[in-house]
């Protein structure tokens, strides 16, 4: 029942922010921040109590929701999905503390979008009926929309109508999948079901598996983004408000990458297969892409966007090079890259918010006016880049270890995207933090408030760095039943 | 004709016998209020006595009328449809001079011929039926006859529906002269195998007279205008009751077995696939809020032959599902058109609805849901319905169609996305006067709205009277 409450008190504490907001702009920023603590709480609480279950599922909620199509509303959390649902709450606390003094226009709404959203992207993480996973995968997508419309910068409405049609586009396709999926199950079978446990092993043809695998991995690969998909993702980062930025980068590009962990390798193991080399060229492709893009940025939130790209590109990689080691370094390169490119997306506001601008070429010398926030800077920069003994190192890492057993040409291209991600991140420091303030900017260091933020971040980046076990462990058990599910059509085929 | 006869007809007599008690309301003493007063009493009664008919169904009555639980229920949806749009007409009426009282005399009239058509069996309470919509429609759309568009509209529906009413004529005639008869219950059973040229020339020539009421390509050239000069409840009438009446009639018209028939079954998917892509493509670019509407419309009913084409005994329930998704939606979306409308014209540009979310988010909330729902977003009935008719298409391997209109439905989210993102934009320097909501038609929109979210979310209960009702037509 605890997964419905997750949910149940975002949707609720987004209508109390909405209707509290005509007495007190404060009401709504403090009934979001207790709202997204309070799940953080309850997240942890499952986390830690997590060995008492039995089964796949540490916890799960499951009733009837639409008998006449097989619909249940059900609900489970494995430590895939709570792994995703701690980065959720975790970034969630961040958006609302972050949008404290930049939000001061139609601050209620706001709120309720933003609860909205990320009532949608934990429902994504805790779907496992296919109707319900679609059904949250298009709920995230309105109130994100309103985000960016409303409360975005320069070029809000072109960003969100591209952001929105590209998704839209691929949840579509994904959906005439998912029912042809429906119907594959129920000639094989004889029964109508949205389940995902039942779904697995559904036996079909393989030009129809490559088929439908093809319309997963459609939307996934939008959302994540894979190469030739990604063109929204710059002008949707780069345009949202600072907390969208924040849970774009740090949630919406996961639920991608969840995707294909949770349904498509699983779902299609075989087609998955065909499909690798295919996706471990993209995924290259991607890392090297963004690199380059990002090099040459002069904006600085686009180039912090184009890094996603590069980072994700790693996901990609681990996920299709489907072995533990880069299983689990994709899973640690989500978490990583959620935690510091949301960290230069919290900075990047909050100068936009004192200067007034995003050009790196009207920044320089930051560091003689601002030391704490430039040192916060250099530090998401040094872990964005993967120095050792932070998160995305782990993560990057044990992907690079992963796929070298795939390909081993693959992985000495892809290791080059590190050394180029040295280049993007370390003249993006030079360019706006060091060397003499030649435009004499004057800004305010950090606040309180903003160090609170850059201070969790960086914990969190160094415990993964240092100490990744408990994340690993967290993930075993649910790696182990999605390589079983992978397994098993395999090895059937072999007998 | 006996009293069971009656009993069972009895909802068609009440719309009838209302609309006689308005119009001497009228030669007594004229007053909207009272003219409204009796329509929504006259509707509530006619839905109340589809119960007592109810214990009565399946009953044919004299060869030309089914009143089965498939003609209950569509009977109902137009009912209840109409007597919304007389509450939002209310409104909208009172604002304006002169002699208001007889738009809702032709309003009872039309939706008479609505009830007669979905009961029709026969060509003709088939054609009967149709005049008498298409006849009060001439009037209602151009009620306001010295605003230059209504005359436009009400001259360019007059001509069309002339046309089209004479091709379905001739088409009825080259039918008869080939099987010899006019129920269409004997065509079903000659439909799918051998047919002659001269029946299949006859079955074409009825498809354009109802492809021209549904506004689907290629007889969809009234629709912008018309929707854009028609008075706003007009304009909802004409998008919902009148096209629901003409889908439920070609259910039963051509049931499944006809579309065995390669040819017929061509001609629909091209018009299917044709009205997707003109209605969505062509309402990008328009800048008028019913006009945009009028396109996507063009668009929906494109999608609702997808599965009308699919042919199995589900499509039945999946069409029905939609057009009631479609009717709530549009009711919304046209209502709220119709109650920010002033005394000097419809209130339709694009432009007028800037920052309408910070001036009036009540009612800017309840057009998002309806544009939401348009869109198919979950959450709505919109999303269901566009769900249950994939789901069929699916089921039949119909993948080319779904693509279409998957492909087609992106493009159509872009307008509504712009009609939203004008909602929520900035207000103007000046805006324009907004009314106030009356009552009533806060009533309406307000229920119509809960309604859509609510089945949107948990539609089991309508999904099972659906299914219970219309599931077995064929």
């Amino acid at each position: 029942m605890i997964l419905v409450l997750l949910i149940g008190i975002l949707l609720l504490a987004g209508i109390l922010a909405g209707v509290t907001a005509r007495w007190s702009t404060r009401w709504p920023r403090w009934i979001s921040l207790a709202a997204v603590g309070l799940d953080l709480v309850l997240t942890a609480a499952i986390w830690t109590d997590r060995g008492s279950s039995a089964g796949p599922w540490f916890d799960e909620v499951d009733c009837s929701w639409v008998p006449g199509f097989g619909i249940h509303f059900h609900l489970a959390a494995d430590g895939l999905s709570l792994l995703m649902l701690i980065l959720t709450f975790f970034l969630g606390v961040i958006s609302v503390i972050t949008s404290w003094t930049e939000i001061t226009e139609r601050v209620g709404f706001f709120h309720f979008n933003l609860m909205w959203v990320l009532a949608g992207i934990a429902g994504v993480f805790l779907a496992v009926d296919l109707f319900l996973f679609y059904f949250a995968w298009e709920l995230m997508l309105v109130p994100m929309y309103f985000l960016i419309v409303i409360w975005g910068h320069e070029r809000r409405v072109y960003a969100a109508t591209k952001f929105f049609l590209f998704t839209q586009c691929g949840g579509l396709l994904m959906l005439i999948a998912i029912l042809a999926l429906y119907f594959v199950h129920h000639q094989a079978t004889g029964t109508y079901t949205f389940e995902y446990s039942e779904l697995l092993g559904t036996p079909m043809s393989p030009g129809v598996e490559l088929w439908l695998m093809l319309g997963f991995l459609v939307a996934f690969a939008v959302k994540l983004p894979v190469v030739p998909l990604h063109t929204w993702l710059p002008d949707a980062h780069t345009n949202a408000p600072t907390a969208g930025s924040v849970i774009l980068a740090g949630l919406l590009l996961k639920t991608g990458g969840y995707g294909l962990l949770r349904f498509v390798v699983p779902l299609f193991p075989r087609a998955a297969h065909e499909f690798t080399p295919a996706a471990l060229v993209l995924a290259v492709v991607g890392i090297l892409y963004g690199a380059m893009m990002a090099f040459s940025q002069t904006d600085l939130k686009r180039l912090v966007a184009y890094t996603s790209v590069s980072h994700l590109g790693f996901v990609l990689l681990g996920i299709f090079s489907w072995n533990p080691l880069a299983l689990q370094g994709a899973i640690v390169t989500m978490i990583c890259h959620g935690l510091s490119t949301g960290a230069l997306f919290v900075l990047a506001g909050g100068l936009q918010e004192r200067i007034h601008t995003r050009d790196l070429g009207r920044m320089g010398g930051i560091w003689t006016v601002a030391p704490r926030l430039s040192a916060a800077a250099l530090f998401f920069s040094l872990a964005s880049l993967g120095l050792p003994g932070m998160g995305d190192f782990v993560g990057e890492f044990l992907v690079l270890a992963g796929s070298y057993k795939v390909s081993i040409a693959l992985t000495v291209v892809a290791t080059l995207g590190i050394l180029a991600s040295t280049f993007y991140a370390l003249r993006m420091m030079q360019r706006a933090f060091f060397g003499p303030n030649t435009n004499s900017l004057q800004l305010a260091d950090l606040t309180p408030r903003e160090g609170l933020i850059v201070g969790a971040m960086v914990a969190g980046l160094l415990w993964v760095g240092l100490y990744p076990q408990p994340v690993l462990n967290t993930f075993a058990p649910a790696m182990d039943n999605l390589q079983r599910e992978v397994q098993a059509p395999a090895a059937t085929l072999r007998r | 004709m006996n009293v069971t006869d009656i009993l069972a007809l009895l909802p068609l007599l009440l719309i009838a016998s209302t609309s006689v008690a308005v119009m001497l309301g009228i030669a007594a003493r004229r007053s909207h209020a009272l003219a409204v007063g009796l329509t929504v009493a006259g509707l509530t009664a006619a839905f109340l006595s589809i119960f007592l008919a109810a214990p009565l169904i399946p009953r044919q009555v004299t060869s030309l009328l089914a009143i089965d639980s498939y003609a209950l229920f569509y009977m109902g949806l137009i009912i209840l449809s109409a007597a919304a749009i007389a509450v939002l007409s209310y409104q909208y009426f009172e604002k304006h001079d002169g002699q208001r009282e007889e738009l809702y005399l032709l309003l009872l009239l039309a939706t008479l011929g609505c009830a007669v058509l979905v009961a029709s069996v026969h060509f003709v309470s088939f054609l009967l039926g149709l005049e008498i919509l298409s006849v009060s429609l001439y009037a209602m759309v151009a009620y306001f006859r010295d605003r230059q568009h209504a005359l436009e509209a009400g001259i360019k529906y007059l001509i069309l529906a002339s046309a089209s009413a004479a091709f379905l004529l001739f088409g009825m005639a080259l039918i008869y002269a080939d099987t010899g008869t006019m129920a269409f219950s004997q065509l079903r059973e000659l439909s799918p195998g051998g047919s002659s040229l001269m029946l299949l020339a006859g079955i074409a020539l009825t498809v354009t007279g109802i492809g021209f009421k549904l506004g689907v390509v290629p007889f969809h050239l009234w629709t912008p205008d018309v929707y854009q000069g028609s008075p706003a409840p007009v304009t909802a009438f004409v998008a919902t009751t009148s096209k629901t009446a003409m889908v439920a009639l070609l259910l039963r018209y051509l049931p499944s077995g006809a579309l065995q028939n390669r040819p017929v079954f061509w001609v629909f998917g091209i018009i299917a696939i044709a009205s997707m892509c003109v209605g969505n493509l062509l309402a990008l670019r328009q800048a008028n809020v019913k006009r945009i509407l009028a396109y996507s419309s063009i668009a929906h009913f494109g999608y609702i032959l997808v599965a009308f084409l699919a042919g199995t005994s589900a499509a039945a329930s999946a069409v029905g599902f939609y057009l009631v998704a479609y009717t709530v939606t549009s009711l919304v979306a046209f209502g709220i058109v119709t109650v920010l409308s002033g005394r000097e014209g419809d209130l339709d540009a694009l432009e007028d609805y800037r920052g309408l979310f910070w001036r009036r988010p009540v009612i800017a909330g309840m057009f998002s849901v309806a544009l939401l729902s348009l869109a198919g977003i979950p959450a709505t009935m919109g999303f269901l319905g566009k769900f249950y008719v994939l789901t069929v298409a699916a089921a039949v391997s119909a993948w080319s169609l779904m693509l279409v209109l998957a492909i087609t439905s992106v493009a159509g989210l872009f307008y509504y996305l712009r009609i939203l993102m004008t909602l929520y934009s900035a207000p103007p320097e000046r805006p324009s006067l907004i009314p106030a909501l009356a009552q009533g038609s806060a009533l309406v929109l307000g229920v119509l709205t809960i309604f859509m979210v609510c089945f949107g979310i948990y539609p089991t209960p309508l999904l099972e009277l659906i299914r219970a009702m219309i599931g077995g037509l064929n």
